[in-house]
């Protein structure tokens, strides 16, 4: 909020709209609950470890709230940058495609264990990444994978029919177009480097790094100049 | 395989000394079900493909999920299979792909066609 004391008790827009029937609560002072029932087990070992890990000095309350912090905040949208960046200089774009985590570090971001292997679409190549063992996504650059990204779904079809996969999110390829599928299922990382758009010439690279949503770098769809 | 002759990238992560294959090498995933955890997905065992990059020398994954230290390192490749070869019923054009990471011990060479 811009202006004054947040208002707990103010009516927000309700967001949609519908008749009589009901489907939940309307009541905007409702309890926010997480989930019904005693905590899950894994989240009981993960408070144990905590406290734990807290108790013998190794991590901070502190340290673990930056974390989480850094993971929302940041990490989503560095990808953007280092993509937008790869589109304005060749040579950066050269030093990416040899070593991800190089190049990564040359721009100011470090991506800790993780290795990273940039894909690049061109016009006869489009890229596109999974996990079809669990959901290993390059969280540095991109923040938590989505949840369709973690989807058994999604694990197990675009293996075998990625181009009706990439249809449901609006992406069409053409035939002659060779689509590769990267199963990231060991120990590497991948990020696609999409095309740039016809349009975006001269544009800034906190611009183009507006166009470079998660799913255009995961390859599930490519980026649109119109309208931006 | 028209993709297959570009050049490929050669990571410069951990160099593995010593690595067994070469890009281009023409493999074959083996056909084995061992118990334990293990990063070659079912759905790759005994097919063939072609190696696209050597990632580098990684501790074992077999072993580190069980609390060893993974060591000796094994060399972790990437290799390139056709659609077409792994799903019998792949319904797209025959030059499409699909690549994972494949560790050494898990290779053989394959000296026929895919």
């Amino acid at each position: 909020m811009s202006s004054g004391p947040f208002d707990y008790y103010a009516k927000r827009p309700h967001g949609h709209d519908h008749g009589d029937a009901h489907g939940h609560d309307h009541d905007d002072h409702a309890p926010v609950e997480d989930r019904e029932g005693p905590p899950s087990e894994f989240e009981i070992m993960s408070r144990a470890m905590q406290e734990l890990l807290e108790a013998k000095g190794v991590v901070t309350a502190e340290e673990i709230r930056r974390r989480i912090e850094l993971f929302e905040e940041d990490f989503p949208y560095r990808g953007g940058r280092v993509i937008a960046h790869a589109w304005t200089d060749p040579a950066f774009r050269q030093r990416l495609l040899a070593d991800g985590r190089a190049a990564c570090a040359e721009f100011g971001i470090e991506l800790e264990a993780e290795r990273l292997i940039a894909v690049e679409n061109t016009p006869s190549v489009h890229n596109v990444i999974v996990c079809t063992l669990c959901s290993c996504y390059p969280r540095a650059l991109l923040g938590m994978p989505p949840t369709w990204y973690k989807s058994r779904n999604y694990r197990s079809r675009v293996v075998f029919e990625p181009r009706a996969v990439l249809r449901e999110f609006g992406t069409v390829l053409p035939e002659d177009v060779t689509l590769r599928v990267h199963d990231s299922n060991a120990d590497m990382r991948y990020v696609v480097i999409p095309m740039r758009p016809q349009g975006t010439e001269g544009w800034s690279e906190e611009r183009l790094a507006g166009l470079l949503t998660r799913d255009t770098l995961v390859g599930v769809t490519v980026p649109k100049a119109e309208g931006k | 395989m028209r993709r297959q002759t570009e050049p490929a990238t050669r990571s410069s992560y951990a160099p593995a000394p010593g690595h067994r294959f070469n890009v281009g090498d023409r493999v074959r995933i083996r056909q084995a079900f061992p118990p334990g955890h293990r990063r070659t997905p079912y759905y790759i065992r005994g097919k063939r493909g072609v190696i696209e990059r050597i990632c580098g020398a990684f501790p074992n994954p077999e072993e580190l999920a069980y609390g060893f230290d993974g060591e000796p390192a094994k060399v972790l490749y990437r290799v390139r299979f056709l659609q077409g070869h792994v799903w019998p019923g792949y319904r797209g054009p025959a030059h499409d792909v699909i690549e994972m990471e494949i560790y050494e011990h898990w290779l053989e060479p394959d000296g026929d066609k895919p």
